[in-house]
């Protein structure tokens, strides 16, 4: 299976990546050999193994519903390019 | 021109009662200082593991056998998966969601609503899920926006109808939400604030001509903060769609916004195509499983629903259906008037002071049953009191009045104000002669022929005992006395 260049620009797209032709070229050949290592796996023979919805054998991890202490706000803020009034802030969000 | 029938498809997020969020332990409340409650889980901070809130889970499972579901995770694991889009208001670049037909924790049930002919139609429910709400975003005037994460990762359950829709108008959609959120309210799993986001409604909304296999092409209609608007925005868009598709329109796939002022809705955003979510199992989550003897438990532990109350009430206490649905209308407001009728109070009784008088007085105040001073035992003891003559129903609202404002018991009231009934008939025969005899003309005119000066007479009596005859003995003395 080989992923196309629209492919590409798809994922490119949802992924809110501005790409120009030479960048969807190269990644569409780094992403088509990703992708060659699964054809490796998928040549394994799983005979006789279920599929499974999780790879460990847990389940039911759960938490009792007892809140905890938070961040301190400035502790919250402090990774953040910017920030205003207690609130973290980005570029105007348009919606598309 | 066809006939056209609306369907109306109804999403419902319902935020949860819980006192911690889904993937971690930070507090869940309203409003507060913008990011005061955060953690390296809920702001996406690489190494974070999200573990799951086993009450809001239970929650859902809850919710999913109220409204008659089949349980995920019984037959078949559960999981969490993964949503992925890009928009500041979810930090981690995916929403933690459930996905897919039998995965959800709820799937497959219904909701009777009642119909304006006195019968029930039953509204089917395709998935109940629980996923995580999203932060706020806020437009700053000064340009850009902010974001406050507060309420990034409260529990959100989603309730989703069936396809194609068993709603046809939004008087079907308007009972639909009332009853559902009677419903989670009476399960404790929301508190059905409509007005601050914790219940939210997103009606899809389309019309095709009557008969018509297909359906038309919907509009999804956003800002519907009220019981009313879900009413109007409905029928808005139904006669919106009407009137484009008489014009030769074509319509489009669109979300739409609710203008409260002008009851009109506008265009937000045309959904051009179905967005490309790339679902996936979480990795970080590992399947859910419940055994059958639990989910009967939670079955069995469920609390009588509002339908049954209202079932109850009208047959077992013979309340009028208008009485039985203001009872039911809050949990604590049934549970106020069973917790009287537990104590020995006579039901209609009970429930005429409950709608009347009492629900009067709290709604003038802004309170609830619970903050008000006036208990069960009050009700009860007045009750007592007017049935077995101690006071009239006239004295008894004065008396209620006094309990509302001072908390103390009927009884002592009714004693401390000398206010009891006097049903001596001596007594009274004395005063209604005494009446008689100070208005010889009334009299005259009464044996005359004109019988409507009687009730002045009885004005007349009442006044001198200060309200305190008993009426019936007022009245059969006074045909006695007049007649003779």
């Amino acid at each position: 299976m080989a992923i196309s260049l629209d492919e590409v620009r798809h994922v490119a797209k949802l992924a809110r990546l501005d790409l120009d032709e030479p960048e969807i070229m190269s990644l569409q050949t780094e992403l088509n050999a990703l992708i060659g290592h699964f054809s490796d796996i998928q040549a394994v023979d799983f005979g006789g193994v279920d599929p499974k919805l999780h790879a460990s054998n847990l389940t039911n991890v759960w938490a009792e519903d007892v809140p905890r202490s938070s961040f301190k706000r400035e502790l919250a803020l402090k990774n953040a390019p910017m920030s205003k009034a207690g609130l973290f802030l980005v570029p105007m969000i348009i919606e598309d | 021109m066809p006939n056209y029938v609306t369907s109306v498809g109804m999403e419902v997020h319902a935020e949860l009662s819980t006192k911690s969020k889904m993937f971690c332990r930070c507090q869940v409340a309203f409003g507060g200082e913008p990011n005061t409650r955060t953690c390296p889980v809920c702001l996406a901070l690489p190494g974070s593991l999200p573990v799951p809130n086993r009450e809001a889970i239970e929650m859902v499972i809850k919710t999913a056998l109220a409204l008659n579901c089949k349980i995920g995770g019984t037959k078949e694991e559960s999981i969490f998966h993964r949503k992925n889009y890009f928009y500041p208001d979810i930090p981690k670049g995916f929403q933690t969601t459930q996905y897919g037909e039998e995965n959800p924790f709820g799937y497959h049930g219904y909701l009777e609503i009642p119909t304006p002919d006195g019968g029930t139609k039953r509204i089917g429910i395709r998935r109940i899920h629980l996923e995580e709400d999203t932060g706020k975003l806020m437009h700053l005037p000064s340009g850009g926006s902010g974001i406050d994460y507060n309420r990034a990762g409260t529990p959100l359950m989603e309730i989703v109808t069936d396809f194609p829709p068993d709603i046809h108008n939004g008087e079907e959609a308007k009972e639909y939400l009332s009853q559902l959120r009677q419903i989670l309210m009476y399960l404790g799993v929301c508190d059905g604030k409509m007005e601050e986001g914790s219940l939210r409604c997103e009606p899809n909304i389309s019309i095709a001509p009557e008969g018509s296999k297909e359906l038309g092409v919907k509009s999804e209609l956003k800002n519907l903060n009220s019981f009313r608007s879900v009413q109007m925005g409905i029928a808005f868009e139904s006669r919106r769609q009407e009137a484009a598709l008489e014009n030769g329109e074509t319509l489009l796939q669109e979300t739409r916004g609710w203008n409260e002022q002008k009851e009109s809705s506008f265009a937000m955003r045309i959904k051009e195509a179905e967005n490309d979510y790339r679902y996936f199992p979480c990795p970080d989550l590992v399947p859910m499983s419940f055994t059958p003897e639990y989910i009967e438990e939670l079955r069995a532990n469920l609390p009588e629903l509002p339908l049954a109350k209202f079932q109850r009430y009208t047959q077992e206490y013979g309340l009028s259906a208008y009485d039985a649905n203001l009872l039911i209308s809050e949990r604590e407001w049934a549970y106020w008037f069973e917790e009287a009728i537990e104590k020995g109070g006579e039901p209609k009784a009970i429930c005429n002071w409950m709608n009347s008088d009492f629900a009067k007085m709290l709604n003038e105040e802004g309170i609830t049953s619970r903050q008000s001073k006036i208990t069960p035992d009050h009700l009860v003891e007045l009750v007592k009191l007017i049935e077995d003559g101690t006071i009239s129903g006239k004295i008894a609202k004065t008396i209620f009045a006094k309990a509302y404002e001072t908390g103390d018991m009927p009884k002592k009231l009714v004693e401390a104000s000398g206010a009891t009934q006097i049903s001596d008939t001596g007594a009274i025969k004395a005063q209604v002669q005494a009446v008689l005899d100070a208005n010889p003309d009334v009299v005259a005119k009464y044996k005359g022929g004109n019988m409507g000066v009687k009730g002045f007479l009885v004005g007349q009596i009442m006044k001198a005992t200060q309200g305190r005859a008993n009426p019936g003995i007022v009245q059969q003395l006074l045909d006695e006395l007049l007649s003779s």
